[in-house]
């Protein structure tokens, strides 16, 4: 299991991979369906705004902040977990383990080759999003839109180190879908999926700067509206990847201990 | 054997059924903690967006703090039902599709559907029902006043109305499963639109508004119970909402049969 191993099997594995999402196209097609509650979320605040506007939110911002919300989610998106829980509770994970290359890179790897068909889903939308919010939502340096880049791929990172995590969660106890079910009420609730996180009243506000879930969404998506300048968004940057670094070594960990409690039944 | 020609035999059988679950669901009790606590994250995730909205105003579309918080209460409620239910049996059959073991449910001597829909419950889910009871409370205690039992008695019926629409809805997607197989995330996506259910209904407009209405009537499912209980519901959409109802169950129960009549068993 060597890196040499991992990097050179790690272009077929992703040319693999997107071949898999191509072959399930339909299933993706109705993922990216299941996904629109910022669009929903987006017709509840659009009529509150249209009475007068909350915070700095008008409709303009609103539309702008969950169209990108949208965008973001579409390309940070992960359910490695299911399949993992799934390999894990029956065995099959035996399989992978066979391989040369760390199970968890090839994990990586299919999360990952999945990209290219979201961005052909998300990009559609935030083309109207430009039409329809015009220029007004959406930031216009150069700048913070690398940033921005950076950012998504640590929510990315994020998203799919915590579906390992919880992954190697089904190693340890037997009711880890539940632990996903909770994780993920936390995520929406507290990530700004559905609401801006600068809409919270203040006390959450305040709890919520320091947890990861704010920097799975809400980050990536208030530096593409433009609510932060260069210096804030650094330091937040600063603050995602010190996430990603945690996440990093507690999967890391999760796995080399739970490896030894795996048990392959059947055969 | 219709249940029609031989209701008691079916009553037996749904007790046997849910005896079954219910011992079933003893056995995790840990589940009972996990599943309440989640219930109430998810219950606190719908509340979290009226108190911002209503901090800023008194009343949104018409309706005030008390009055959403009845819709909150039914689809609380609902949820429950859903996933404490429906979901359960009803994600079993893609699972038997996929295995070819549905032949073992269309060879035993009773309606498949109904075997099917009987088949699991997750009696932890009833969390729910308190936690809906709990917003109801609030709400009232919020309006100043207390349902009179015709509201009570109009809720009851709004209610039994959404419930059976959800079953209908849930079964058609569970149908689709015999034309395509993978069909788990055609129930995400089900409960993906019925997250909207959680605020009254007239805050939506337009294309959606009309969707939600008449394609997937969420407005049936929350709004109308909720109006019911507030009493201001109108007894035409009552009826309507019943009509509605029966023929969407008619119409479940069609394509239902139509559906396992294309079950070609897997393997062999």
């Amino acid at each position: 299991m060597s890196l040499r191993n991992t990097a050179r099997a790690w272009p077929t594995l992703l040319r693999v991979g997107f071949a898999e999402a191509v072959a399930y196209r339909a299933e993706m097609f109705i993922w990216v369906l299941a996904t629109t509650m910022p669009l929903v979320m987006l017709a509840l605040w659009s009529t509150v705004a249209r009475e007068a506007p909350i915070g700095r939110y008008g409709e303009t911002e609103f539309t702008a902040y969950f169209l990108a919300t949208f965008v973001v989610r579409q390309l940070t998106g992960s359910w490695v977990f299911y399949d993992m829980n799934f390999a894990v509770r029956n065995g099959t994970l035996a399989m992978r383990l066979l391989r040369p290359v760390h199970p968890l890179w090839t994990y990586a790897a299919e999360a990952l080759a999945a990209m290219p068909l979201r961005l052909v889903v998300s990009l559609p939308v935030a083309i109207i999003a430009l039409v329809v919010v015009g220029s007004r939502g959406i930031t216009h340096d150069p700048v913070l839109w690398g940033m921005w880049g950076a950012s998504v791929i640590g929510a990315w990172l994020i998203t799919l180190l915590v579906n390992l995590l919880i992954g190697c969660a089904s190693f340890y106890i037997e009711s880890s879908l539940k632990l996903m079910d909770a994780w993920l009420v936390f995520f929406f609730v507290l990530s700004g999926y559905i609401i801006p996180i600068d809409l919270f009243p203040a006390g959450l506000r305040a709890i919520v700067a320091w947890l990861p879930f704010r920097f799975q969404i809400g980050f990536p998506v208030e530096v593409m509206t433009g609510a932060h300048d260069r210096a804030g968004a650094l330091a937040l940057l600063g603050g995602q990847w010190l996430w990603v670094l945690a996440g990093f070594v507690a999967t890391a960990l999760a796995w080399r201990g739970g490896l030894r409690r795996f048990a392959a039944y059947g055969g | 054997m219709t249940w029609t020609s031989s209701p008691l035999r079916y009553l037996r059988l749904l007790r046997t059924q849910v005896r079954a679950s219910l011992l079933l669901g003893l056995q995790y009790r840990v589940d009972f903690i996990l599943d309440g606590l989640t219930g109430l994250f998810w219950t606190a995730s719908a509340i979290l967006p009226l108190v911002v909205v209503f901090r800023s105003r008194p009343t949104i579309a018409g309706w005030s703090f008390g009055e959403a918080l009845m819709v909150t209460g039914w689809f609380t409620f609902l949820e429950g039902v859903l996933e404490g239910a429906v979901n359960p049996s009803l994600s079993e059959v893609v699972e038997h599709i996929r295995k070819g073991t549905f032949d073992f449910v269309l060879l035993k001597p009773a309606d498949a559907q109904f075997l099917i829909s009987t088949a699991r419950l997750q009696p932890w889910r009833a969390t729910n029902v308190l936690t809906a009871g709990a917003l109801f409370a609030w709400g009232f205690h919020l309006l100043g006043r207390v349902p009179t039992p015709r509201s009570l008695a109009a809720a009851a019926v709004a209610t039994a109305a959404a419930i059976a629409v959800l079953y209908s809805l849930k079964t058609l997607a569970v149908s689709a499963a015999f034309f395509v197989v993978r069909v788990d995330n055609l129930a995400h996506l089900f409960d993906a639109v019925f997250d909207a259910a959680r605020w009254p209904a007239p805050i939506f407009r337009g294309v959606v508004r009309i969707v939600f209405t008449f394609v997937i009537p969420l407005a049936l499912m929350t709004t109308y119970p909720a109006q019911a209980l507030l009493g201001t519901l109108p007894a035409r959409t009552l009826a309507f909402a019943v009509a509605g109802a029966a023929s969407s169950l008619m119409v479940s129960r069609m394509v239902w049969t139509a559906a396992i009549a294309r079950y070609t068993s897997a393997g062999g």
